[in-house]
């Protein structure tokens, strides 16, 4: 008697528990071998909030060229996608709008999709989301630094990189500016590249930009420093 | 058999009662033993809650770190809070998140024991739900960010964060872009014709757009043309401001037959079109003409359409590419000669142009067409009841709130107060099925398709980005009931009386429309430098020919300083006025003995420059060899400014124009000097502009 009661409560809470669980990702109507980046890596975004542009993967059959109908999944730790999972489209595309997560740093987004002989294939995109500090950092940096730092014209903003002998380091080049400590950073954003014994081409920038600013525009440089910069030092309980 | 059931049943019950309340110390022992054992849970229950889990976690976290003494003799480990009565605030965020103010833990990214990041304000003056939201006094997860019963205001998402802000600030601070974009836009694209926002310091923002006035319309354009904009503005220009309203055709065509039918003359149609004619374009005129219309830099502040299909100008004025479609030949003659007379408060400049000009210019415009724009404009025939039917419709959608209408009234409150929207109580908000019930989806939601909210309400959908919908959800998220009583001490904001320049000269200003593009004294627009010192920022002969023959100093902008054809009468009216009325204090020549700047101090001057401050990476003294295309050349500053403008400018530049990109060098008065020699010994002739 008991079991059947048993039974009975518990086929009748299955429909009820199904309900509840995540939508049914989209049956693949087709399997590719690869799974390739478009657009849409190393975007920066404030955090919490959503990247510029949607992350754009391309699935690929064995004979390289695109497959429409694979299922590609997204996923990525705090990470929203809207769609979690979509079926590529008839260019073999599939599209994803992503918001970070609210915590400042790198997040890591993978795009997986699954192959016809079984097992997957996936891609792991970065993204940065910026925190409060940073994204002050990031203003002073296109307001003042870009006009050097950064190779790219536009008509509003031209860019000085190319003229420039010896050539600036781009913002980015985490290569350089990861074996140059916060204090060595401070003085030659404060003092000008002479105080390190750089170019004078590099402004001091002590008497324009408050202490504040300038930690900011470090803490920032840090953020976006590719390849990615590590705090030096003991590494303590995360 | 059921009878011996229940008798066994009783007879246990009866030895159970005997065992345990048998006597008066047996009930005595067990009452006291339950009574123990509520305390011991009351206990446990206390000391598995969840903030002192926290707090035993960040005692863990902060074990082997070589600070942890210090850190640990700043813990306490009880309850903490923040109480601060007259702002209302009693926050508790502390009693888990314990590190806020423990600088030294940045690498931990371990919630809750982040540390804050630096702000301008400290956590003791304000708490935390002021800028956060939630639920101050909340000492569990569940209750302190999330909506419960108890509480429907949950945590602000992160990106919503700078409408904090905006609760006191009203300035454009420099670390809430998104608050300051949200602002700008709801001024700019006219929200606040229809809706009233008050601002912290508890004036009603005011419009930024100017929506053309409609008085003269039929002067202007087609009915069909007002049908087919009404209809879908963006298919006249993408980048239209007007909202797609949805009309029908019927509506459309009666909108277009009221507006026509209540159109009355403006002052320029009186006005003699002079040697110009409306003539139909020849092909040696049309390389002429598109060369006038760059060469005037109408783009500064008009796009146009591309080859490639792409805008390029300014978005100060309307977009030209389908202008053709649009105007009537003889006003848009009338409008180049003098736009004002047409709309007075429109923000084009009244140019002098020769009939020749006018003539290229109009040609070049009237072929600005698009075949399709009118080919199903065909409104039904504009009879009475067409009209009045329209009339109707423009006082129901509230036309008049924007634009300038013949016999309509500017309707009052027309459209909700959003002065309190931040924080409008939940259980007023109708959602829409599958929305997040939270705030600010709802008001992000209402931004991006209004009527999704009910098909009878009459707010249009703007043609807004993503961004940009998010920008305009903080400012309004800005609006809540804490920004309406905070305290008047701290709102902060700084006045900005409006100016207008007097006299004869203010009058022309006023007609060349300066302040469209240049600010004085803290009034006008944001793309031509600020004008309020020029006066000592010029020599006059530079001045007189830079108003003759404006050609600008970048020469990789788009927008530039047009050419207005101004008679030399005109031309010393406005100099002088800018060099008497326009000069910055503390400009006190005696600072500089001018006799200093001899050969000697040139030389110096020119090793500083290009050695030690290495100035060619961003300016070009000269254009053979200086490369340095961020700053503006210098080639002839010894034309353009005077000595003592480039001492106080090289000493302290965010003095003389507060944020500039020029970096403060900390120069000595003698290195000043040597480089204000140097700049003064640059006297190259500018492309024109030197006699």
């Amino acid at each position: 008697m008991r079991l059947q009661l048993a039974l009975l409560s518990s086929a009748l809470l299955l429909p009820g528990c199904s309900r509840s669980s995540a939508p049914k990702p989209p049956a693949p109507t087709a399997y590719g071998i690869q799974i390739a980046e478009v657009s849409g890596g190393k975007q920066v975004a404030a955090v919490g909030s959503a990247l510029p542009q949607p992350v754009v993967m391309q699935v690929n059959g064995a004979d390289g060229n695109p497959v429409a109908g694979a299922l590609v999944s997204f996923r990525g730790e705090g990470v929203d996608f809207n769609p979690a999972q979509a079926l590529s489209d008839a260019s073999g595309q599939a599209t994803a709008a992503v918001r970070l997560g609210s915590a400042p740093g790198d997040y890591q987004i993978v795009a997986e999709t699954p192959k016809s002989g079984g097992g997957s294939a996936a891609v792991t995109l970065r993204e940065t989301a910026l925190g409060y500090e940073q994204k002050l950092g990031s203003e002073v940096n296109d307001k003042y630094c870009n006009r050097c730092h950064d190779n790219e014209s536009t008509p509003e903003r031209v860019s000085n990189f190319d003229n420039l002998s010896p050539a600036p380091h781009l913002y980015t080049d985490g290569a350089t500016y990861n074996r140059i400590s916060d204090a060595d950073l401070l003085n030659i954003i404060a003092r000008g590249g002479p105080a390190l014994g750089k170019s004078p081409q590099m402004p001091a920038y002590g008497s324009t930009l408050k202490p504040a600013e300038i930690k900011a525009l470090i803490s920032y440089i840090r953020a976006m420093a590719d390849p990615p910069y590590q705090t030096p030092g003991v590494k303590y309980g995360k | 058999m059921a009878l011996g059931g229940q008798l066994t049943f009783t007879k246990q019950w009866q030895w159970l009662r005997r065992f345990f309340f048998g006597d008066p110390a047996r009930r005595f022992a067990w009452a006291s033993l339950v009574l123990l054992v509520v305390l011991a849970s009351a206990r446990t229950t206390d000391y598995f809650n969840q903030w002192r889990y926290y707090q035993r976690e960040y005692g863990k976290l902060i074990r082997g770190r070589p600070n942890a003494a210090a850190l640990k003799s700043r813990m306490e480990n009880d309850l903490r809070q923040i109480w601060i009565p007259e702002r209302g605030v009693v926050d508790r965020c502390e009693t888990c998140h314990v590190a806020l103010t423990e600088a030294s833990l940045a690498d931990v990214t371990r919630q809750p024991f982040r540390p804050h990041p630096p702000i301008p304000h400290s956590l003791t003056e304000f708490g935390c739900v002021i800028c956060h939201h939630g639920q101050g006094a909340a000492t569990t997860v569940e209750e302190a960010h999330f909506s419960t019963k108890a509480w429907e205001q949950p945590i602000l998402p992160a990106r919503y964060l700078e409408s904090s802000c905006g609760q006191c600030h009203m300035d454009v601070l420099e670390g809430t872009p998104h608050l300051n974009l949200g602002r700008q836009l709801l001024s700019r694209y006219g929200c606040v014709h229809c809706h009233s926002v008050t601002q912290p310091d508890g004036s009603l923002m005011t419009p930024a757009d100017e929506p053309p006035s409609l008085l003269h319309i039929a002067e202007k354009t087609t009915r069909e043309w007002i049908f087919a904009w009404v209809k879908d503005p963006q298919a006249y220009s993408a980048t239209a401001t007007m909202p797609n309203f949805r009309f029908n055709d019927q509506q459309a065509a009666d909108i277009a037959s009221f507006l026509i039918a209540q159109s009355t003359a403006s002052e320029n149609s009186r006005a003699d079109l002079g040697g110009n004619r409306p003539a139909a374009p020849s092909r040696t005129d049309a390389q002429a003409s598109a060369s006038l219309y760059g060469t005037l830099f109408c783009a500064s502040c008009h796009a146009t359409q591309n080859p490639a299909g792409n805008l390029v100008g300014g978005d100060l004025a309307p977009e030209l590419s389908k202008a053709g479609s649009k105007v009537n030949p003889e006003w848009l003659i009338r409008w180049l000669k003098n736009p004002q007379g047409y709309d007075p408060k429109t923000r084009m400049p009244r140019y002098r142009f020769d009939d020749k000009q006018i003539a290229l210019l109009s040609r070049f415009l009237l072929s600005k067409k698009d075949s399709d724009l009118l080919a199903n404009a065909h409104p039904s025939p504009a009879d009475q009841e067409s009209v009045a039917r329209g009339k109707r419709l423009v006082a129901d959608y509230g036309c008049a709130a924007c634009h300038q209408i013949n016999g309509v009234n500017p309707p009052q409150n027309f459209a909700p107060d959003l002065s309190r929207i931040g924080s409008k109580p939940l259980f007023q908000v109708g959602f829409l099925q599958g929305m997040p019930e939270t705030l600010p989806d709802y008001i992000s939601g209402k931004i991006h398709d209004p009527r999704a909210f009910g098909p009878a309400l009459k707010m249009p959908k703007f043609t807004l980005a993503e961004p940009q919908i998010e920008a305009l959800t903080t400012a309004l998220l800005a609006q809540t009931d804490r920004a309406v009583t905070m305290p008047p001490e701290l709102v902060r904001f700084t006045p900005h009386p409006k100016y207008h320049p007097g006299g004869e000269a203010g009058r022309l200003m006023e007609e060349l429309r300066c302040l469209s593009c240049h600010s004085i004294n803290g009034s006008g627009g944001d793309m031509a430098p600020d004008l309020t010192w020029e006066g000592s920022a010029v020599q006059r002969p530079w001045l007189d020919d830079f108003m003759r023959n404006p050609n600008t100093l970048r020469p990789a902008l788009i927008r530039r300083m047009p050419k207005f054809n101004l008679s030399p009468a005109e031309i010393k009216t406005v100099s002088d006025y800018i060099v008497s009325a326009y000069q910055a204090p503390g400009f006190d020549s005696r600072a500089l003995d001018i006799h200093t700047l001899n050969a000697d101090a040139a030389a110096r001057g020119k090793e500083l420059f290009y050695s030690k401050y290495a100035c060619q990476s961003c300016h070009i003294a000269d254009y053979k060899k200086d490369k340095g295309y961020v700053g503006p050349p210098l080639t002839g500053a010894g034309n353009r400014r005077p000595a003592i403008w480039l001492y106080n400018w090289l000493k302290k530049p965010q003095a003389v124009v507060p944020g500039t990109l020029m970096p403060n060098a900390n120069l000595s008065n003698d290195e000043a000097r040597d480089l204000t020699a140097f700049l003064m010994t640059l006297k190259a002739r500018e492309n024109g502009s030197a006699k």
